[in-house]
Order: structure tokens, then sequence, then C-alpha cells
């Protein structure tokens, strides 16, 4: 099964609550997923500053001193804000591949969530109130997120099999569904130079992604090519720096349903996520026809 | 010695009044059971349902002739296996609403989601806005009307019953169906494997006339609809196919 949702605002007003009301819709739909859950949230951005989202299996061992080690060795200020097993990194933007290169050797056994100027991803095994709990994600602010509760098929329950999958700086994705041909495209995807962490179909369809726009396609474009690339069943949900898309593959046996006010754009996999959105009653509630990519930017 | 047996049975408690189960204060296992509670005969003949937001299963396995109005939109199954009851979602429903129906009636005032109506063997489930894809996929002796428009895949081997649209249909209308009857109005995106156009006859003007009076469908005319159907050539096993397989 797995539940996904995602949460649009247009009312600025909302923008303190996006968190809490993210986390309401995603326990919601706990009963779609209980082995792993995880959420991306896009939050304000501060000029050239980039954050970068990391995990460790050993928080207090990895994440102690880190900014004074990582400050060090790419030569700019760093700061670290540990939540549980993750952190969020700020740094210059144009520190982050560097950064990068660094954790990989000061801190192996790290691993990064995802890395942008407004996103920030936490997942964890457990049920979605443990994990929106675990990270405090009902008090954070922000523009956008998307959210994920898995019941696992492709691979194993673990942190790094959970969603969302970081696609890009700033991008990431939530899927329900498996996909079939996923072996094949993840050694395609390899001959191109690309690396994995899982043996996970979602990764795939997010390092999918990354890829065809890293051939110059927009991500409207490259969730176009999944409609003729990727065999099975899925209904994605990206995220993005300003906004973000839903498509369903052309059978759409994987549940939908998204709605619309003056206040925000809200996807669900069942209605019962949005039953509580504010003026829910009035919004215009409708299911995404399959085979077709919708997107909202701000 | 004169044996009796007029031990008191306990007074049924008449009740004339609306059941109202407000499922934000009571679970849903507690409105089904005393849904299936229901004797013949009961007076309890009228229910209606708060706060659904999306819950599974409401009001399945009725098989009482009494009415339920649930009031907002509800998930997956809504209505599932009925028998004889007048069930009213006041809203839209999930995927799987009325499957397996045996007799009775649902009316969605909103949209369906997939596989609305699936397996149905009787009764009438009329759909007033869109039903998503799937719409009756195996019917089995449903009459389903909707509205609005279905979407691709709808009546997959569709085997009897009446499937109404009085908008458009999606891909592969019909695919591999059997003996169903399938009326709509506007334009069909595609038809599937061995469904083809039929001849409007007298006797499919007077069904469909009948059918969308029965759902209250006003101010159109049966001969605004084109029939679709079975081309019976999927029926036998022909060897000049053996190549495809």
């Amino acid at each position: 099964m797995c539940g996904i949702v995602g949460l649009f605002l247009k009312d600025k007003a909302l923008e303190p609550r996006l968190g809490a009301m993210l986390s309401e819709m995603l326990v919601l739909l706990t009963d779609r997923g209980p082995d792993s859950a995880g959420i991306a949230i896009y939050g304000a951005t501060a000029g050239n500053e980039a954050k970068i989202t990391i995990q460790s299996p050993r928080p207090e061992r990895d994440f102690r001193g880190l900014d004074v080690d990582l400050a060090k060795a790419v030569g700019a200020p760093v700061s670290v804000a540990v939540k549980s097993t993750h952190a969020v990194i700020r740094t210059n933007s144009d520190k982050v591949d560097a950064a990068r290169e660094a954790l990989q050797s000061l801190r192996p056994d790290i691993r990064i969530m995802g890395a942008g100027e407004a996103v920030e991803i936490y997942k964890e095994v457990g049920l979605p109130e443990a994990v929106v709990e675990r990270f405090d994600v009902r008090s954070m602010t922000g523009t956008h997120g998307i959210g994920h509760t898995r019941m696992a098929t492709e691979s194993a329950v673990t942190t790094m099999g959970a969603h969302p999958f970081s696609t890009g700086a700033d991008q990431c994705l939530v899927h329900n569904g498996s996909l079939s041909n996923h072996n094949n495209v993840r050694r395609e995807l390899v001959r191109e130079g690309m690396t994995f962490e899982t043996e996970n179909d979602t990764e795939v369809a997010a390092a999918y992604l990354s890829n065809r726009m890293a051939h110059g396609k927009n991500l409207g474009e490259a969730l176009e090519d999944t409609l003729s690339d990727l065999d099975g069943f899925f209904t994605f949900v990206v995220g993005t720096k300003t906004g973000f898309g839903v498509v369903r593959d052309p059978i759409a046996c994987k549940p939908a349903v998204m709605a619309e006010t003056d206040q925000y754009v809200a996807f669900g996999s069942e209605y019962r996520a949005l039953a509580n959105l504010p003026g829910i009653e009035n919004a215009k509630v409708w299911e995404p026809e399959p085979a077709t990519v919708y997107f909202w930017e701000h | 010695m004169n044996i009796s047996n007029l031990a008191a049975a306990p007074a049924r408690e008449v009740d004339f009044a609306k059941r109202v189960f407000d499922l934000a204060k009571k679970s849903l296992r507690e409105l089904n059971q005393a849904l299936h509670h229901l004797t013949p005969g009961s007076n309890e003949t009228a229910w209606e349902v708060l706060n659904p937001k999306g819950s599974h299963s409401v009001a399945v396995g009725v098989d009482q002739p009494i009415s339920v109005d649930v009031r907002g939109s509800v998930g997956y199954y809504c209505a599932g296996m009925n028998v004889g009851a007048a069930i009213t979602v006041h809203g839209s429903a999930g995927p799987g609403v009325g499957e397996n129906m045996m007799s009775g009636q649902i009316v969605v005032k909103g949209d369906a989601s997939q596989y609305a109506g699936a397996t149905g063997r009787g009764g009438l489930l009329v759909i007033e806005g869109n039903a998503s894809s799937r719409c009756g996929i195996s019917m089995k002796g449903i009459d389903i009307v909707v509205h609005g428009n279905i979407g691709h895949m709808s009546a997959f081997m569709a085997q009897s019953g009446n499937l109404v649209v009085l908008g458009d249909a999606g891909d592969a209308l019909g695919d591999s169906i059997y003996e169903a009857r399938l009326f709509v109005r506007g334009k069909v995106e595609s038809l599937g494997a061995d469904c083809i156009a039929k001849e409007m006859r007298p006797e499919h003007i007077e069904l469909l006339q009948g059918l969308l009076d029965r759902a209250g469908v006003t101010g159109v005319k049966p001969s605004e609809f084109k029939r679709y159907g079975s081309a019976r050539t999927l029926y036998n096993f022909n060897i000049d196919n053996a190549d495809a397989y």
C-alpha cells in the first residue's frame, strides 16, 4: 500500500502551521504503511546559505564536533542543528559539494538525506506519529512539503529505504506503488555513473529523475518521461524548491485525491488525509487523471 | 401439567425517529454492527451517519430495506455487498463503492473513485458526479447510472447488467465484455477488445428510459445515447489466434 501526502501553501498565513498540517495528514494514513515514515519540508531560504540533512546510525558519536571539523575542511562557517538521528548542516551554498566530500572521510557512517537551499528531509523506521514526534515536525514552518508512510514490498525496512528520496538539490520524491523494471533501470543508471544506497525501487525512480534533469530536462519533462521508461505501479509526488508535482502511471491503480482552495493545494492517497484541512468542505476535490503531470509553483 | 412458555420477551424498543450515528463519537465497527443486527420488520428504518471523513467500509453488508444517509465523503468500499438498503452518500466515495451489491440502491451525490460497482450482481448504483477508472468492472447484473464521465477500463469483463453514462467514457471501454449493455451519451475515448457499437433498438430505448427514470434523470432522451456491447468473438478459442499467445 503506502500512504503519501503533499501540501503546497498559497496562503502565507498558514506557513507557521505547515509542519503540523502535514504531520496530521500523514498520521491519518498510518494504516496504509506501518514500516517507516518520512517527511520533506521546504522552509525559508537565507541568502546564499545551503542546508544538508544528514543521518547517522550513531548520532552521539558522529555529530559531536562535526561543525568544527567540517568548517575546517571546507574553509567556511558551518552550523549543525541536531534533531535525534538527523542533523541539518548549514553552510555557504558554494560549499555544499566540498562538505559532502568531506563528510565521507570525516564521518563515513553518515548518510545524506538531501540538500538544497530550502529542503529538510527526515525519515526513520517506525509509525508516522513516532517519526513526526522524534523530529518535532509539527513545529516546522514552511511553504510546502511532502510525506510518506511505507508498507515495504520491494526492499528492506531501513532508514535509507524510507521515503522521501532526494532527487537532486531541493528535489525529492515519494512513491506509492512498485516498479517492475527497476533493476534494469538501475543498471542503466549505474552505467551512467549514478550511485545507489539501497535495493529500493523508489530510489531508482528518484535517480532516474535526477538523471533526466542532468540531461537538460526540466522536472515536468522528466516526469513525463517516467510514463514511458518506468514500468509498474506508481503515484509519485515530487517536491522542488518552489513547488510540487504529481504523476500517476497510465493504469492508475494506486489511489490519489487532490484538493485545492485559495489557501492551499493538497494531495493524499485517500480523502481521509484531507478531511481535516481548513475549508475542505468547499474545496475543489478531484482525482488526478492517469498519465497526466500536475504541477504547482510559487 | 401444562407447560407454557410465557416468559416475557424483552420488549423491542420502538423508535421511529431517525437513528443518528456520529463517527466522531462512535467507532465504525459499532455502526456496522448496529446495522447488521437489524432484523426483518425493524422500526429503525432510517439512519444517518455523520462525520465519515473518508472512513473505509461505511455501511457495508447491510441486509435490510432501510435508508442510510451518509453526510460527507467516504473512503474504500462504502455500501459494499448491499442487500436491499437505500444508501446515499452526500459527498464523494473512495474506491469500490457498492462493490458486489446484490440489490437495493446506492446514490453518490459527488464523485466516485475507481471500480465503482465492481462485481455487482443487482440493484442500482447512481453516481451524480464522475466515476473514475474501472467503473462496473466485472459487473454481473447491477445497473449503474453515472451522470458525469467514467474513466478508463470501465466495464472490463462486464458480464450482465447495464451501465449508463451521461458524459464521456475513457480508454478501453468494455474490454473483453460478455453480455452487459453499455449506454454512453458522450464520446468514448476508445473501445476495448471485442467491444463494439450496437444498434439502439426499441427495446433498448425502453430499457434505457426505465433506467433513467429510476435514477431520477430528467431532460435526457434515450435516443441521445449510443449502445455498446460484445462482438462475441472472444467467446470461443479461435485457432487462427494461436500465434498471439
